[in-house]
């Protein structure tokens, strides 16, 4: 494993890397939203006057008078419905208007002057209150899964456990909020925009306007944190796009930090019903685990939180089923963990509780189920070391001194332990190579940097393969006209785009066969070129579909917790990862120790509130939406099995951006009840829960 | 964010003058002042700087003044304030991050407004504070942090000080002066209750400007304990200021004044007449006696955890300032 300081680094610290707002683009204008304020129903008439009238306007428009735009279906659209194109109402905060000024501040103040009357409104429709769904069409996820008898299991079972755990509304809260500057260049529009994945952005706005996706340039080299909120495509890119249309002006539209509530999507609030079952020796016999999550009206948005459940312990009788529930809000959206960061609160609560009662010691208990194979579709596993990082972690956190009753002061003291997993979504991507006689070796992608540290994963790929220093290679990025990557998304990048990378310099190597000598630059001279290039393209092939591809960890975590006040702190954590091969240690060890202060924020802090009676995020700002700071976070110790799993990519690298969220949560509830005895089974653990 | 125009005073009468011309907001540290304009709370014409009035520092004697214009680190800072006054120092220092304490003033600090989410919020909700006779949309709706004492059906937010909470504790008193001369306002009192006038916050008038704020006697064992789920910069869900006097192993005075519970401070008095004679170190005992301040406790449906929090929180506090934890 190497490590290498990021190349972005230095522009980033010294604020001249560009985002998407810091362009400086020539008589820009701004664009400023005005929301609605009612959760669902009918504008009636938006009244623009007052904004028209107010200081620097130019334009402003409603659904009445703007440019009209064709919807793609969502994803890859955030929500399916393109605000300003029609009079519904689907969510509070969905944009009724938009007004132009020469200023930010004259187009924030004119947009405030926008008043509208409403019809067809009322009471919105409560996730506790609406009942459960199978989404209809097909799911790339099956909604049920089953396998065996799940009463035979019960039934051969010495315990049982059922228990209800939930999740709460959470908002990824990036940094940088979303912005796009947009403009037309005759049929071509070119678009600096804050997304995880241009090229989702691309054919999306291609499709709104209806001009051919080469005629949508997206340009976004670093994104300020996106952490999902960014990947599908949301209304800044098209509104700003429109506005530009019809002004014929360079528009710029950031979000304001309310507007990133309503307008990027969110983690859905979800609610599970977990059973296990097992035998007194501690083998499993039934596991049954119910999901269902929030969703918007239109879109039947699906969070598959029940996945896990199906490859993680072994057991003869299985079986999960996913549901949505229909509510009056803004669309949700993959969130920084899906699926398994709220699946599995539930399933790594329930172990822990069936364990407890079995009077097994929960990583021992762990480590006695764990399968040979995929137990629901008996696939081999491509890699999966779960049982060394459970071996691994323990060792290192001191497990085996843990015992009841500890304390110090008012503080109780207790330790908790939960795995982490996330399936390896796997994604096409694509980069060029090219080296120039001079030796210089450039790399180009479309990929968007999001923080994780990927130009620094290209330079060492290139470098390995190329035989040069890694620091010498420059790394191009962020742009729609460079070989696509599919987006900063799923924990996707460093095994597709390392691939990628890894058979373009390959391809290059080839090239130069013939050539003498091993200084690259030379034998490029050599064969009488200026430079030699090669682009290529990795997806997932078929061989690899034979196998059951996953990344995994354990998570062992220390909690005090003051007994009078009910107050939870964490003063150390200590993880081990089975994800592949690590390919940058040091950028690896940063981004996994971020999900675990995710996965800490999951546990103990963050509730988006939905207003029971307005159907919208109550504090639409960072002040009333509370995310971990420095002072919550104590030691973390996070580390890797050294091993590398070319089944699911040839780079050997697998995913870990999502992992490290996922299993925090569950490791702290259950070292909460270590603790204090109490078993708390809604996130996240507050201090009412404990008085 | 509406225009305004922006200028500077340079003396306490010229600040006293700018007031009475409608439309006009004084501005200090501003770290409060500009939330208000982002989120469309207030929209002055014009505002009025008066960092550079000459009521900025700290007279160490026994009655310690304070200019309201004195920053919340500089007081915080103080080896005098910090040796007499550790529940002072405390809430300072548990306030808000270095960036804000550097800016914000004792002054500034007291005219804090509520942090009930539907006052704060972007788009205006029915709020009685916000648009009164709008209605109160926290009554029925989410109470998690709103108040347990003292409110009424119009209103039931709570004020966010820290500095407020100790003043109260601490029996100070808030200076202040209009062109018609000073009056002095004990802290218990500064603040206001709702009642049927929700807009309300402080006793300050219109033509006032807080010119000091002074403490009459020393309190070197008190303390002031934050309760909040993250660690550091947030709001306390409650808080507790407490300073004692011991006998030895008993309390022969004690001062007890709770935060985010109401819309004002909330002074224990009943609780504090029934803490003399308690050992310091008997956490049952002076539970009961804390007691004592909650038969009047209302708690909102959502809210009853804040009640048993302040009690325990209470304690806590008195048994720290009198070094019993």
């Amino acid at each position: 494993m190497t490590s290498l300081i990021r190349p972005d680094g230095p522009a980033k610290l010294t604020g001249r890397a560009t985002y998407a707002a810091d362009t400086q683009v020539p008589d820009v204008v701004y664009a400023a939203l005005a929301p609605a304020t009612v959760p669902f129903g009918r504008v009636v008439e938006v009244n623009l006057k007052a904004a028209l009238d107010a200081p620097g306007v130019i334009e402003a428009y409603d659904h009445t008078n703007f440019v009209p735009m064709v919807a793609m279906q969502a994803p890859m659209l955030g929500h399916s419905v393109i605000p300003l194109q029609q009079d519904k109402i689907h969510y509070d905060g969905q944009p009724i208007a938009l007004v132009l000024a020469e200023t930010l501040e004259q187009a924030q103040h004119a947009a405030q002057l926008v008043t509208a009357t409403y019809a067809d409104t009322g009471t919105p429709l409560m996730f506790d209150q609406a009942e459960d769904i199978g989404p209809g069409g097909p799911q790339w996820i099956p909604l049920d899964a089953v396998k065996g008898d799940h009463q035979a299991g019960l039934a051969a079972a010495d315990k049982t456990i059922t228990a209800a755990y939930t999740t709460s509304d959470r908002h990824h809260s990036a940094i940088e909020p979303s912005a796009t500057i947009a403009w037309w260049e005759g049929e071509e529009v070119v678009l600096h925009s804050s997304v995880q994945a241009a090229a989702m952005a691309q054919p999306v706005v291609a499709t709104a306007f209806g001009v051919p996706a080469e005629h949508v340039r997206v340009i976004c080299p670093f994104v300020g944190g996106g952490f999902g909120s960014k990947g599908y495509v949301w209304p800044h890119l098209l509104l700003a796009a429109a506005a530009a249309k019809a002004s014929g002006r360079a528009v710029k539209l950031v979000m304001t930090r309310a507007q990133m509530f309503s307008l990027s999507g969110h983690q859905p609030a979800t609610a599970h019903e977990v059973t296990l079952a097992a035998t007194n020796d501690g083998k499993l016999t039934a596991v049954r685990h119910y999901g269902v999550n929030a969703a918007a009206r239109v879109g039947q948005y699906y969070e598959a939180t029940t996945s896990a459940s199906t490859w993680l312990y072994d057991s003869p009788n299985i079986e999960v089923h996913n549901r949505i529930r229909e509510v009056d809000r803004p669309q949700p959206t993959p969130m920084r963990a899906p699926m398994e960061g709220m699946g599995q609160f539930a399933l790594e609560s329930a172990v822990d509780e069936l364990a407890h009662e079995l009077g097994i010691d929960p990583v021992e208990f762990r480590i006695r189920n764990e399968p040979a194979v995929n137990p629901m579709d008996g696939k081999p596993f491509s890699q999966r070391s779960l049982v060394e990082c459970l071996r691994q972690g323990a060792a290192k956190f001191g497990w085996a001194d843990r015992k009841p009753g500890m304390r110090d002061g008012n503080d109780l003291i207790g330790w908790g332990v939960a795995v982490s997993t996330m399936p390896a979504f796997r994604m096409p991507s694509s980069a060029r190579v090219r080296v120039g006689s001079d030796g210089h070796v450039v790399v180009e992608t479309g990929m968007q940097e999001i923080g994780s540290g990927l130009p620094g994963m290209v330079q060492l790929v290139a470098g390995e393969v190329l035989g040069v220093d890694p620091a010498d290679v420059e790394v191009r990025h962020g742009d729609s006209s460079f070989p696509p990557h599919s987006g900063t998304v799923g924990s996707i990048s460093t095994g597709a785009l390392g691939s990628a990378v890894q058979a373009a310099a390959t391809e290059v190597l080839e090239k130069l066969q013939a050539q003498p000598g091993d200084q690259l630059g030379a034998m490029v001279d050599a064969a009488g070129l200026e430079f030699v290039d090669a682009e290529a393209r990795w997806a997932p092939d078929e061989a690899s579909g034979g196998y059951s591809i996953q990344t995994y960890g354990a998570v062992f975590a220390e909690v005090r917790v003051d007994e009078d006040l009910g107050l939870v702190r964490v003063p150390r954590i200590v993880a081990v990862y089975s994800a592949g091969r690590i390919i940058n240690q040091l950028a690896a060890r940063s981004q996994m120790s971020g999900g675990i202060i995710w996965g800490l924020g999951q546990a103990l802090l963050e509730k988006s509130v939905m207003e029971p009676t307005m159907g919208r995020f109550l504090s639409r700002n960072l002040a009333g939406y509370v995310v971990p700071v420095n002072a919550d976070i104590g030691s973390i110790d996070v580390s890797f099995v050294d091993e590398a799993d070319r089944i699911a990519s040839p780079v050997g690298a697998k995913g870990i951006g999502e992992l490290g969220a996922t299993g925090v949560s569950a490791a702290i509830a259950n070292a909460v009840f270590h603790a204090t005895g109490r078993r708390v089974r809604d996130l996240p653990i507050r201090i009412h829960d404990l008085l | 964010m509406k225009t305004f125009t922006y200028a500077r005073a340079d003396s306490v009468e010229e600040a006293l003058a700018a007031l009475a011309e409608p439309g006009t907001q004084l501005m200090a540290g501003g770290t409060e002042l500009v939330n208000w304009l982002k989120e469309g709370i207030e929209q002055p014409d014009r505002l009025v700087d008066i960092t550079r009035l000459p009521l900025r520092g700290i007279e160490e004697a026994h009655v310690l003044r304070i200019g309201a214009l004195t920053t919340m680190s500089e007081v915080q800072a103080s080896p005098w304030v910090r040796r007499n006054y550790p529940v002072l120092a405390e809430s300072l220092l548990r306030a808000a991050s270095p960036q804000l304490r550097n800016m914000a003033t004792i002054g500034g600090n007291l005219q804090q407004r509520t942090r009930c989410p539907y006052f704060r919020s972007d788009t205006p909700v029915p709020c009685n504070k916000r648009e009164p006779g709008s209605g109160c949309s926290a009554l029925s709706g989410e109470t998690g942090g709103l108040a347990i004492f003292g409110w009424s059906e119009q209103c039931v937010a709570t004020h966010p000080s820290d500095l407020a909470v100790a003043l109260a504790a601490l029996d100070a008193t808030i200076v202040v002066r209009s062109a018609e001369g000073e009056r002095r306002i004990p802290a218990t009192e500064f603040h206001t209750l709702p009642g049927d006038e929700p807009a309300r916050t402080t006793e300050l008038r219109p033509d006032e400007l807080i010119v000091a704020v002074e403490l009459p006697y020393i309190a070197p064992n008190s303390f002031y304990l934050k309760v909040r789920e993250r660690v550091s910069y947030e709001f306390a869900v409650v808080s507790a200021a407490a300073a004692v006097s011991l006998a030895g192993n008993e309390i022969a005075s004690a001062h007890v004044a709770l935060g985010g519970v109401a819309h004002r401070p909330w002074r224990l008095t009943a609780a504090e007449a029934a803490l003399s004679g308690v050992a310091i170190d008997d956490k049952a005992a002076l539970g009961r006696a804390i007691e004592q301040s909650f038969v009047d406790a209302r708690p909102l449906a959502g809210n009853e955890y804040k009640v048993i929090l302040a009690q325990r929180a209470a304690v806590r506090a008195l048994m720290t300032a009198g070094g019993a934890v």
